[in-house]
């Protein structure tokens, strides 16, 4: 079995999987109860400005017979006094001295507060902290959570009131409710954070009652934004991860960068490490399962390391990184077409309508007689001269392998966007475009 | 409380004659159909519509169940098949829809039957009226036999806007749908409200009255603009052994008709039984044989369980019921004392060469005979043609062959132009069916209204609601 341990600046887990601060870590008999399951930390509930909760707090969005693919949320940071938690901290720390508990904390935009309440925990023992930046309802109205986020100034400010007196590592956690997810996180460095997590959840409003009119999820006949999370939300914070783990700037100071987001999977983990994240957090995952899902994270992604020959995480952690790259950079060249096994089609014909109605009209239904059945249906073929390799219809199949892109060479320039430009600026008239495209070998019916 | 999903278990002595007779597949819940539902591909040029002699739109009524719009999906099954109810319930589907279903190559397929009668019963549960009569055009079509041919053709009729009158022999409506199907397969009020779904459109339907005997095919011909014959075919015919006058020698469609409009508690039957036949109306008998109780069941069949014709779900049906089935045993003579059937005389047969058809032909075993005690004897070994019928249509020019109405089959019209014919009286190739019968009468309907109005005008006569 591969070694999963890893060391997140400084603060050692025996594996890169921790809930998030989130109901999951909400207590010392839920984190302990989840240690015991093998997860590897634990990034406590929000501790800090007293506060009073809504009931139907939850909103969710199923499809097709799945549950929970996105879950929305108008919780807030832990209703159980700072004192409380403290004490549990200490305790599970005690208990579980080889994991990794790490405390959120949260509280009004002082110094003196901040600076309290991180001297508070550093008492536990607790391995770290994480800023909560990123909460973006009910105490982002009263100045906290996504109200620090989104300002960089005042992200890098509150992180140096931390770290003026944190003997721990402190982990900002960012919003993804901006615009440009580089600067706070730029700012986060300027502040001498320890690490950055990502993303907390995104502003939502998950659906309206046809039947009552209300909103969802509904407190008393009203409604408003909450955080969305869960499954819906991954490709969105590996996209920001993804940004964060690719900045020169970061990539220069070294931050480790926690991932969090719609993981609830081993795949997914895997996925957030390659592109940069050294742990993972999890928080609907656990809320749709319970914590028993780690054992099967766990398993897999030791599988999958035994099977890829990695011994430990750091071998592929950020692996996939120098990959992202932007359009301008993409090659020109590079070229596809759609090909279709028919020993494989089920002449659904869902690639036909696809392409038909919203491609590019390329593939045909033609009688191929490829059975010996009196009135066989059509077949869909592909044009491959006309195709142009968009790939939708590959993505509508329901087989498993049965359309594939593949890759051919007609002769096209291996250029990318940002060159042809410079060295051709014509292009960016049609006239000339077309002109172009007929020298280049591109034709577009 | 919730409604709890309750998996299938049939064991006969734990339930009541009542609860034996029940509906054999449960209603989908809400979930069970939309998930169902969901897992449908939305196939583009599906084949399951294909199928359908009746060509429903199976992707989009499966589509609508899964958005929660299932007054849509019951509106879209039946613009297609106003019998949607109990094909729902009665359709060969593993030989139809389902089986041109592409998930097949590597799934169980989609089960459009199940989910078919739950846009129905959610339909009829709220008593939902879809089609309104059409604009009156003036002109009358009379329908005679009122089985699903006739009652489409008349409910497709009036949507046109024509006066259609029904004239029925039995004292209920809807043919084989209300005597002929069992009652676990279909229930008689499912069938009778869509007779009533027909009347609500303004068709006249006239029970107790047999054409050729009450009124002449020449009154119907002369008094209305077109005639739609949809008489079915007839009882069993005799088996020609000796012994056939016995008591206890019954008519399996007579046998079936009973446990359809009798109480269960009230219906003769015996404790062994031998059915003759292995077509689909014998399995129905043997399987309500057992389940009124009899305690020993069985098939006699002379050729083997390759030739048999009933579906192969029917067979498995039976065999899961308990059904025994003697194979390559032929009937030579029914048996009894004081008129009463006491066994089944029968002869072991061997398989020679194929016959005509292909099927190998049963040659008898001799010294094989031997006597299966029994004490009641159903025949199902097919239905009689419609001599009597035909005969008085040959007076109209209307011709016909090995016992069939021809029609054309782009308009079911016959030799004489205002005369049509449809279902089983026409169906002189492969199995019948409620469904194909279904379609015969949209077919006859189109054509009469081309005919009569005129294909240029067709407009949707059938006002939404
Ligand atoms: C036992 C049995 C089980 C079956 N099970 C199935 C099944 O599970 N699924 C399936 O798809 N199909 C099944 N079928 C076949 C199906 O029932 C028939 O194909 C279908 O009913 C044919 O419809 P039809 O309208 O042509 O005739 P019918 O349903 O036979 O209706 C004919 C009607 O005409 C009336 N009639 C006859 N003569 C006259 C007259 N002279 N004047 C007035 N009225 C007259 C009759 O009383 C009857 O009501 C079964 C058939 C049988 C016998
Ligand atoms: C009900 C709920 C409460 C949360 N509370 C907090 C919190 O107190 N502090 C915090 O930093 N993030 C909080 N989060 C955000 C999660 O830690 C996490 O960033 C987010 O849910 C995305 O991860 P996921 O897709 O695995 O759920 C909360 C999320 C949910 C669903
Ligand atoms: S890749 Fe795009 S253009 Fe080519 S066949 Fe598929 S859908 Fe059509």
């Amino acid at each position: 079995m591969a070694n999963l341990e890893i060391d997140f600046c400084g603060i050692k887990s025996p594996n890169p999987f921790w809930l998030a601060s989130a109901p999951p870590s909400n207590s010392g008999y839920q984190v302990q109860k989840a240690f015991e399951q093998g997860w590897g930390g634990a990034v406590w509930k929000t501790i800090g400005a007293p506060v009073l909760n809504v009931c139907n707090r939850y909103g969710t969005i199923d499809y097709k017979g799945s549950k929970i693919i996105g879950l929305n949320n108008v919780k807030l940071i832990s209703d159980r006094s700072v004192e409380t938690n403290l004490k549990e901290i200490k305790e599970v720390k005690k208990n579980f001295p080889n994991h990794a508990v790490i405390v959120s904390v949260m509280v009004e935009s002082s110094k003196e507060a901040w600076q309290d309440i991180v001297k508070r925990v550093e008492d536990t023992g607790a391995d770290g902290f994480e800023l909560n930046f990123g909460c973006p309802h009910g105490m982002s109205e009263r100045g906290m959570g996504s109200a620090m986020g989104q300002v960089p100034e005042y992200t890098c400010m509150v992180t140096e009131w931390v770290m003026d007196v944190a003997t721990r590592p402190v982990i900002v956690k960012l919003t993804p409710n901006i615009t440009d997810i580089v600067q706070p996180a730029r700012a986060a460095v300027k502040g001498r954070a320890s690490a950055i997590s990502l993303i907390n959840t995104i502003n939502s409003i998950m659906g309206v009652d046809l039947d009552t009119f209300r909103i969802v999820p509904d407190v008393g006949g009203k409604g408003g934004h909450g955080g969305y999370a869960g499954p819906a939300v991954k490709p969105i914070a590996l996209h920001l991860l993804s940004a964060v783990a690719s900045d020169p700037e970061i990539q220069k100071a070294k931050l480790p960068i926690s991932g969090i987001g719609g993981v609830e999977t081993w795949r997914d983990c895997v996925e957030f490490m390659l592109l940069g994240a050294t742990s993972v957090q999890v928080c609907t995952a656990v809320m749709h399962w319970g914590f028993r899902i780690v054992e099967d994270m766990i398993d897999g992604m030791s599988n999958w390391m035994d099977e890829k020959g990695f011994k430990s995480c750091d071998e592929f952690i950020g692996k996939s990184v120098n990959r992202i790259s932007s359009f301008g950079d993409f090659d020109l060249g590079f070229q596809t077409v759609a090909r279709i096994d028919h020993s494989k089609c089920i002449q659904c014909n869902l690639c036909y309508i696809a392409c038909n109605d919203a491609a590019h009209q390329c593939i045909d239904l033609k009688d191929l007689k490829l059975s010996d059945q009196t009135n066989e249906r059509l077949w869909p073929v592909v044009r491959e001269e006309d195709c142009v390799g968009c790939d939708l219809c590959s993505k509508v199949c329901p087989v498993d392998d049965c359309i594939s892109m593949v890759e051919i060479e007609t002769g096209r320039p291996h250029i990318t966007w940002n060159e042809l430009v410079a060295k051709k600026p014509e292009v960016l008239e049609w006239d000339k475009m077309e002109e172009y495209r007929q020298g280049a070998n591109i034709h577009i019916h | 409380m919730a409604e709890h999903y309750k998996p299938q278990k049939y064991k006969a002595w734990e339930l009541t004659l009542e609860e034996r007779f029940q509906e054999y597949f449960p209603p989908l819940g809400e979930r069970e159909a939309v998930t169902e539902a969901n897992r449908c591909l939305y196939c583009y040029d599906a084949p399951c519509m294909v199928a359908c002699p009746t060509h429903i739109d199976i992707p989009t009524f499966i589509k609508k169940i899964a958005t929660g719009n299932v007054k849509g999906s019951a509106r879209t099954i039946l613009e297609a098949n106003l019998l949607g109810a109990t094909c729902s319930r009665v359709c060969p589907v593993e030989e139809l829809c389902e089986g041109a279903c592409v998930l097949n190559h590597d799934h169980p397929p989609i089960m459009i039957g199940r989910l078919q009668r739950y846009a129905m019963d959610y339909a009829a549960d709220r008593k939902i009226k879809f089609f309104e009569p059409g604009k009156r055009n003036g002109l009358k079509v009379a329908v005679v036999g009122t089985g699903p041919a006739g009652l489409s053709c008349a409910g497709e009729l009036a949507k046109l806007g024509f006066d259609v009158t029904c004239l029925e022999k039995k004292p209920l409506a809807g043919g084989l749908d209300t005597y002929g199907i069992v009652v676990f397969r279909e229930p008689v009020e499912v069938s009778l409200s869509e007779v009533k779904m027909i009347e609500q459109l303004g068709v006249t339907v006239k029970t107790n009255v047999t054409v050729g005997k009450d009124v002449s095919f020449d009154e119907l011909v002369k008094q209305y603009d077109a005639v739609f014959v949809s008489v079915g075919m007839g009882n069993v015919p005799a088996l020609e052994i000796p012994g056939e006058e016995l008591e206890g020698v019954v008519d399996g469609l007579d046998f079936i008709e009973e446990t359809k409009i009798m109480k269960l508690d009230s219906i003769e039957f015996g404790n062994r039984v031998c059915v003759i036949g292995a077509g689909n109306t014998a399995i129905d008998c043997v399987t309500i044989a057992r389940r009124l109780g009899a305690e020993r069941v069985m098939i006699v069949y002379r050729r083997s369980e390759a030739e048999m014709p009933c579906y192969h779900f029917e067979y498995e049906f039976a065999l899961k019921e308990g059904v025994s089935f003697m194979f390559l045993t032929q009937p030579i003579e029914v048996v009894g004392k004081d008129g009463k059937v006491e066994g089944l005389r029968c002869i072991r047969m061997d398989l020679g060469g194929p016959d005509a058809s292909g099927r190998r032909v049963p040659i008898p075993v001799p010294n094989s005979e031997f006597v299966l005690p029994c004490d009641m004897v159903v025949t199902a070994i097919g239905q009689k043609k419609r001599i009597d019928i035909l005969e008085k249509l040959t007076a109209f020019g209307v011709k016909n062959s090995k016992g069939y109405i021809v029609v054309d089959p782009e308009t079911n019209r016959t030799e004489h132009p205002k005369i049509f014919a449809g279902g089983d009286c026409v169906r002189s190739k492969g199995e019948a069916s409620t469904v194909m019968a279904v379609q015969d009468g949209k077919i006859a309907a189109k054509a009469i209204f081309n005919q009569l109005v005129g294909s240029t005008t067709v407009q949707q006569a059938a006002t939404r609601k």
